[in-house]
């Protein structure tokens, strides 16, 4: 059933078009500050869009942070919530369910098939800023890749948890945002690393539109509803007065993935931002299980 | 290979179906009638394990659904109102994703077996065009080759022939006759009183979510004891028969009797020129309409009783004279 809904997922227009979209908004971005050499000041801006012009190299980790607030919850929320919605107002959920598929089946492999899409999706745009890093910005100034120590200003640490304005500025290497430096091969295994805390950093939204999906017949309703969550999880996220329940909403730890790019990693956050992703998982989805389960199909 | 027992299903207050005891026998070919909104696709949602049934049991091919329904839906082709798919896909990925999609769809043979159920409803020609591109009636018969694409032992088809035209609901026919003749009971709901009596050998009645009637269609259809004549000389058949026309109509008259050929015979030897005579029968239509009542997408302000249901969409006819049976019936006897 879980390569059905992947073959699903493949061939559906709006999965290539949403990866497309958000693979283009950093190349945007990119010639924009390529053309005019005004990237934002550090400390100002998207995380690590400061330091791109002194090394395109960093631009994976700076592409990776343009798309993380909108594009990719969107069209994560997207994907999720048409999951069983969608079938269900195309028909097809009820010839689905008499083949027999058991409905705990087609919830996790739709679940599979969105993680895969957020991963595709994360791939790409790293791999994109990367070419564009390199091939427009430039690679670093100090020539191909360096491993001299970052001069002087280094890195400026964003306050634990990740402000959302963390930036860095490199010098003419690749410099950590604790200001040393790091190897090529700790490069890469940090932007796996940030990669796939991001990819985690969905599930909680695929989890919510997913429950959403079960409980109605609109596609549209259970995506826009997923997003209404994360746009509120946002608001309070900033707001001192809740900082009661921050803890728990499920963006708090979202720019925690920043923490991979300090050195050495700063773990503390990523771990919880992996823990609250995976208690919203597990609360949302058997909440979509329970609701789908005993559902009557009228569609 | 479908028994039901007081199944009932309610929707908040509303009793879609009501204590409904279907038995569907290997082999049938058995056609559930009832007014739109009767309960026909809840009733077949429960046989699927779609829909939950409040209360009753029901039993397809000895398994307890929906408990066990993954082991008998894997035998079970089913159309469930009007067929879907994905539309950006083509009728060929379709089928090959909703075989991929169930158990027992062994990787090796499902070509084949799509190619096969596309052969069987006349789709063998179909090119790469999306389903979005189809006509209805290539929808329909697309809806049926899913149902086939799993050789089954039980077709559960909800207004099978939906969309189609005539040939196409000819096609329909033989197809689904053929099929039966090969092992394969059949189960269908509709609302066409024709298409039932042109493919059924068993019939249900649903009436406002309940089961009124369930019988053999040709014990409901065995002759009424009436026998209509159509006479040149109406006059002299009258005096002839002595007290035995029941109606006369111009030249046609309803006649009691039991037996044609004595009929016959009288009139015959009494030199009544007989232009044709003819056993009546009950159309379904009749039946249909005698036991159900108003169709529930119909609110009449009146209180109306059962009968009110004259009006309904099909049309009826009045009762007498009855409409013709269909023709050719066993005890037809036609004189020249």
């Amino acid at each position: 059933m879980i390569a059905v809904e992947l073959f699903k997922l493949v061939r559906r227009v709006r999965t290539w078009f949403s990866i497309a979209l958000m693979c283009a908004l950093p190349l945007v971005v990119a010639i924009f500050i390529a053309v005019t050499h005004l990237a934002p000041p550090p400390g100002q801006g998207s995380a690590f869009l400061s330091a791109v012009l002194d090394n395109g190299q960093l631009y994976p980790a700076a592409a990776l942070a343009l798309v993380l607030p909108v594009f990719l919850p969107v069209a994560v929320a997207v994907v999720a919530g048409d999951s069983i919605a969608g079938e269900a107002s195309a028909g097809t959920l009820r010839y689905l369910l008499a083949r027999p598929v058991g409905r705990t089946k087609l919830l996790v492999a739709k679940l599979v098939a969105v993680v895969t899409f957020t991963l595709a999706a994360v791939i790409a745009v790293t791999v994109t800023a990367y070419a564009t890093g390199v091939l427009i910005l430039g690679p670093s100034r100090a020539s191909a890749v360096g491993f001299a120590p970052g001069q002087g200003s280094g890195g400026i640490a964003p306050g634990a948890g990740g402000a959302p304005t963390a930036g860095l500025q490199a010098g003419t290497a690749i410099t950590s945002l604790s200001g040393t430096p790091l190897t090529t091969l700790q490069l890469i295994e940090r932007v796996l690393g940030a990669m796939a805390f991001i990819t985690v950093s969905m599930l909680g939204v695929a989890a919510i539109a997913i429950f959403l999906s079960t409980l109605t017949d609109s596609a549209l309703g259970a995506a826009l509803g997923a997003l209404a969550t994360l746009i509120g999880s946002e608001i309070l996220v900033t707001l001192n007065a809740a900082s009661t329940v921050q803890p728990y909403l499920p963006t708090r730890y979202w720019l925690a993935w920043i923490d991979f790019f300090r050195q050495p990693i700063f773990w503390r956050d990523i771990q919880r931002g992996f823990a609250i992703q995976l208690v919203y998982v597990v609360v949302f989805l058997g909440a979509a299980w329970a609701n789908f389960a005993t559902r009557d199909i009228t569609t | 290979m479908i028994i039901t027992r007081n199944l009932t299903k309610r929707f908040g207050k509303i009793a879609a179906v009501r204590d409904v005891s279907l038995d569907v026998r290997e082999g049938d070919r058995y056609g559930l009638l009832g007014p739109n909104g009767s309960g026909k696709s809840t009733l077949v949602r429960m046989l699927l394990g779609l829909v939950y049934a409040t209360s009753g049991s029901i039993t397809v091919l000895g398994e307890q659904v929906p408990r066990h329904a993954s082991r008998v839906l894997p035998e079970i082709g089913a159309l469930v109102e009007e067929p879907a798919a994905y539309p950006h896909l083509s009728g060929r990925a379709n089928l090959r994703l909703l075989d991929a999609a169930g158990p027992h769809g062994s990787r090796r043979t499902r070509r084949r077996r799509v190619d096969d159920a596309l052969e069987q409803v006349g789709l063998a020609g179909i090119d790469r065009r999306p389903v979005r591109a189809y006509s209805l009636g290539m929808r329909q018969r697309l809806g049926l080759a899913a149902a086939l694409v799993r050789p089954p032992r039980l077709l559960i088809l909800d207004e099978p022939t939906n969309g189609l035209d005539p040939r196409g609901i000819r096609d329909i026919r033989d197809l689904l006759i053929g099929l039966n003749e090969s092992g394969v009971t059949i189960f269908l709901s509709s609302h066409l009183l024709a298409e039932v009596s042109a493919l059924c050998t068993r019939v249900g009645v649903l009436d406002s979510g309940a089961l009124v009637l369930q019988e053999q269609l040709a014990s409901l259809q065995e002759p009424t004891g009436r026998v209509l004549v159509s006479t040149d000389d109406p006059e002299r058949a009258v005096a002839a028969l002595d007290g035995l026309v029941e109606h006369r109509d111009g030249a046609d008259l309803v006649v009691r009797s039991s037996d044609p050929a004595a009929l016959n015979n009288r009139l015959v030897t009494a030199g009544v020129p007989v232009r044709s005579l003819l056993a009546q029968r009950r159309s379904l239509e009749e039946i249909v309409l005698e036991v159900t009542g108003t169709g529930s997408d119909q609110f009449s302000v009146s209180a109306a009783g059962p009968h009110a249901a004259r009006q309904a969409p099909q049309s009826a006819e009045p009762a007498e004279p009855p409409p013709a049976p269909e023709p050719p019936a066993p005890a037809d006897r036609d004189v020249p």
